[in-house]
C-alpha cells in the first residue's frame, strides 16, 4: 500500500498568505481575460516559483541577459500563468502585459517564449524538454568556470517522459550540483491522478537511484520552501531533486484536485464569485 | 568523408575555444586524438539522443557550438521534438554530424537508413540541411559552419567516395556549384549523387546529349539565382537523390521553380528512391542500382525523358 506523504497532507490542509493569494489574483485575471488558460498547473506551482524568484535567483529584472544570472527553466510550460505573475510582479514587464494574455499581439502566450518574454530563458510547453537544456546550462557554467545556479520546474505528469530520466543521468554523470529539479507534484494531471495515468511512485526513490539527492517537502509552505532551496546542494557533487507535494488547483476550493480545471475556458459569473470567496477581489 | 568531417572537428576545435564534439555511443576510439588534447570538450554523453539535442541546445545558448554526431536515422527520427523545439524554436548553433546518409548502412536495414532525412530536416524553420560529396568537400564545408547562424544538419555518406569536387571550386553554404554547363539537360544533384551524374553525363555525351550538372550541396537554403541561372535555355531538369520522392531535393527544386517561374516550366524528371522503405539490404551501391540511380539508368531515363518532353507538353515526370 502507498504511503501518503505527509508533506502531501499538510499541502491540502495549508493556508496562504497575502502574498500568494495576491499572486493567485493576477493569475486568474489573465484567466478571465484570456477566457482560457491552465489554471490547476499554476496554483500548484505558485510558491514554488514565489520562492524562487522573491528569494532565491540571482537576477536583476533591469538585466536579464545578465551572464552572471541564475537560470530558471519553467519545462511544464503549461504552468506559465504562475511565471508570468512572478516575473510581471518583479518588474520584467508591466503588469498590464497579464490583461493580454494569449491575445494575438500579446508578449504572453499559453506557453512561454524565449525571446518574447523577458526572464524566460527557454521556450516551452513540449514536456520533457526542460532537464536536457538545464543540463546543458549547468555544464557550461561547469566549463567556463561560472558560479551560476539552474534551476527546471517539472510536472509530475511531465517526468513520464523518458527524455526526462535520459537528462537525469546525464546530470548525475556530470555531477552537477549547480543543478536543481523542483517536481510539482499535485499527482493529478491532465486525464486524472499520476497514480491511474502512469504511477511515479516510489518517486525520491527513483530521483535517488538516478544519483540526486533527494529532499521532499510540503510546496505550498514558503518557509520550508525557502530553507530548502538556501541549502543546494543538498549534498555537494550531486545534482538536487526538490520534490515538492502540492495540490492542483490549490487556493480555489472548486479547482483544487479537479481535473476539469487542469485547462479552463470561460470562467462563469458563479465561479468568478467563487475565486473572489477564496482569494479576494479582482 | 565521415573521417575527415570528424578530423575537422578535432581541427576546429583547435581552433576555436567554443567547438565541442558530443557523441552518443560512436565507435570506439572516435576523435581519440581530440579526446586527449581537449578532454573536456569531447563529450560521450549515451544512447540518449533526445537529451543530448537538448543539453546542446543549453550548451549553445551558453555561447558553445556543439558538434553532435551519431547515425542519421537516430539524429533526426528519434529526436525530431527537440530539434525542432530546442535547436531550431531557439535557432541555436548545434551542427548535427548525421553518419551514413541514404543508404550507407544499407546491409542493416532500414531502421539505419536515412532515405527522409533532407526532408524532415528541410521542413524545419531556421535549420539548414548540407550534404558534401566527398572527403575534400566535407572539410571545406566543415570550415564554413563555425559561424554559421542557427544549427545545421550535415549528411555524410560513408567515405571512400571518388573525389570528384575541387579545391577552386570552394565551398560556401547555400551557393551551388556548377560542375557542368547546362546544355539540353541539367541534372541537380546533393551528396554521392554528383559522382553518379558526372559518370551519367559522360554517357550522355557519348550519344550526343549534353547534360550539366549543378551540385546542389546545400538543399535549404536552396541556391535559387543559381538554379534560375542554370536552366536558362534547358529541355529538361532532372533532380537526382537518394531519398524517397516526398520533401528531398527533387521537391525544392520543383517547388522553387513552380515559385519563381510559375507557368513555363521546363520538363522535369525526379530521380529518387522509391516512397517505400528498403527491404533489401546488399550495399549503398547495389541498393542505388536496383532503384534506377546508377550511372547507366540514370542516362537512360534521362534520354527517355527528353524523347518525351520533344514530342509532348511539358509535364511532370517522376519515378
Amino acid at each position: 500500500m502507498i504511503q501518503i506523504s505527509p508533506h502531501a497532507e499538510a499541502a491540502l490542509t495549508c493556508t496562504l498568505d497575502e502574498r500568494s493569494l495576491y499572486l493567485r489574483r493576477l493569475v486568474l485575471g489573465s484567466v478571465r481575460s484570456a477566457g482560457r488558460g491552465h489554471v490547476g498547473p499554476a496554483l500548484s506551482l505558485i510558491e514554488i516559483v514565489r520562492v524562487l524568484y522573491d528569494d532565491i535567483l540571482r537576477i536583476d529584472p533591469n538585466n536579464p541577459r545578465d551572464p552572471e544570472r541564475d537560470r530558471a527553466i519553467l519545462s511544464k510550460g503549461h504552468g506559465c500563468l504562475a511565471l508570468y505573475a512572478l516575473l510581471a510582479d518583479r518588474g520584467f514587464f508591466p503588469l498590464s502585459e497579464l490583461d493580454g494574455f494569449c491575445g494575438s499581439d500579446s508578449i504572453l502566450g499559453g506557453h512561454p517564449e524565449y525571446g518574447m518574454v523577458p526572464g524566460v530563458e527557454a521556450s516551452t510547453g513540449a514536456l520533457g524538454h526542460g532537464l536536457s537544456i538545464g543540463v546543458g546550462l549547468a555544464l557550461a557554467a561547469r566549463m567556463r568556470e561560472r558560479n551560476y545556479r539552474t534551476f527546471v520546474l517539472l510536472g509530475d505528469g511531465e517526468i513520464n517522459e523518458g527524455s526526462v530520466w535520459e537528462a537525469a543521468m546525464g546530470a548525475a554523470k556530470h555531477g552537477l550540483d549547480n543543478l536543481v529539479a523542483m517536481i510539482d507534484y499535485n499527482k493529478l494531471q491532465s486525464y486524472g491522478p499520476t497514480d491511474y495515468v502512469l504511477p511515479l511512485e516510489p518517486l525520491a526513490d527513483k530521483w535517488r537511484s538516478f544519483g540526486f539527492a533527494v529532499q521532499e517537502l510540503n510546496g505550498h509552505d514558503v518557509g520550508a520552501l525557502r530553507t530548502v532551496l538556501k541549502q543546494v546542494p543538498a549534498v555537494p557533487g550531486k545534482p538536487t531533486a526538490i520534490i515538492c507535494h502540492t495540490v492542483k488547483g490549490k487556493g480555489l476550493p472548486a479547482a483544487e484536485s479537479n481535473a476539469d480545471w487542469h485547462h479552463k475556458n470561460k470562467l462563469s459569473d458563479s465561479e468568478l464569485d467563487a475565486i473572489r470567496v477564496a482569494v479576494g477581489d479582482f | 568523408m565521415r573521417n575527415t568531417a570528424m578530423n575537422m572537428v578535432h581541427k576546429l576545435a583547435a581552433r576555436d575555444e567554443r567547438v565541442l564534439y558530443i557523441g552518443s555511443d560512436p565507435g570506439a576510439g572516435t576523435l581519440r586524438a581530440m579526446s586527449k588534447e581537449f578532454p573536456k570538450r569531447h563529450l560521450i554523453e549515451g544512447i540518449s539522443e533526445s537529451h543530448i539535442i537538448g543539453m546542446s541546445a543549453g550548451l549553445a545558448m551558453e555561447g558553445f557550438v556543439p558538434y553532435v554526431n551519431t547515425i542519421a536515422t537516430f539524429l533526426t527520427r528519434r529526436c525530431y521534438e527537440q530539434v525542432a523545439v530546442d535547436l531550431c524554436l531557439h535557432n541555436l548553433p548545434v551542427r548535427l554530424i548525421a553518419n551514413g546518409g541514404g543508404l550507407v548502412y544499407a546491409p542493416l536495414g532500414p531502421t539505419h537508413q536515412a532515405i527522409e532525412d533532407i526532408a524532415i530536416m528541410r521542413a524545419l524553420p531556421n535549420m539548414t540541411v548540407v550534404c558534401p560529396c566527398d572527403a575534400d568537400e566535407a572539410a571545406r564545408m566543415m570550415d564554413k559552419t563555425l559561424d554559421w547562424t542557427g544549427p545545421i544538419y550535415i549528411r555524410l555518406g560513408k567515405g571512400g567516395d571518388a573525389v570528384v569536387s575541387k579545391a577552386e571550386h570552394g565551398f560556401e553554404i547555400g551557393k551551388a556549384i556548377l560542375m557542368r554547363p547546362p546544355g539540353d539537360v541539367l541534372m541537380v544533384t546533393t551528396g554521392i549523387m554528383l559522382q553518379r551524374a558526372i559518370a551519367a553525363a559522360d554517357l550522355l555525351a557519348a550519344q550526343g546529349v549534353r547534360a550539366g550538372i549543378l551540385h546542389m550541396h546545400t538543399v535549404k537554403p536552396l541556391d535559387t539565382e543559381a538554379l534560375l541561372q542554370a536552366i536558362r535555355g534547358i529541355k529538361l531538369v532532372a533532380t537526382l537523390e537518394e531519398h524517397v520522392p516526398s520533401g528531398g531535393l527533387g521537391s525544392a527544386v520543383a517547388e522553387t521553380l513552380i515559385d519563381k517561374l510559375g507557368s513555363g516550366l521546363p520538363a522535369m524528371l525526379r530521380l529518387s528512391l522509391p516512397d517505400r522503405f528498403m527491404h533489401n539490404y546488399g550495399s549503398q551501391d547495389s541498393l542505388l542500382k536496383k532503384h534506377g540511380l546508377a550511372p547507366n539508368a540514370i542516362a537512360t531515363s534521362i534520354e527517355h525523358a527528353l524523347a518525351a518532353s520533344r514530342t509532348s507538353a511539358p509535364q511532370l515526370h517522376s519515378t
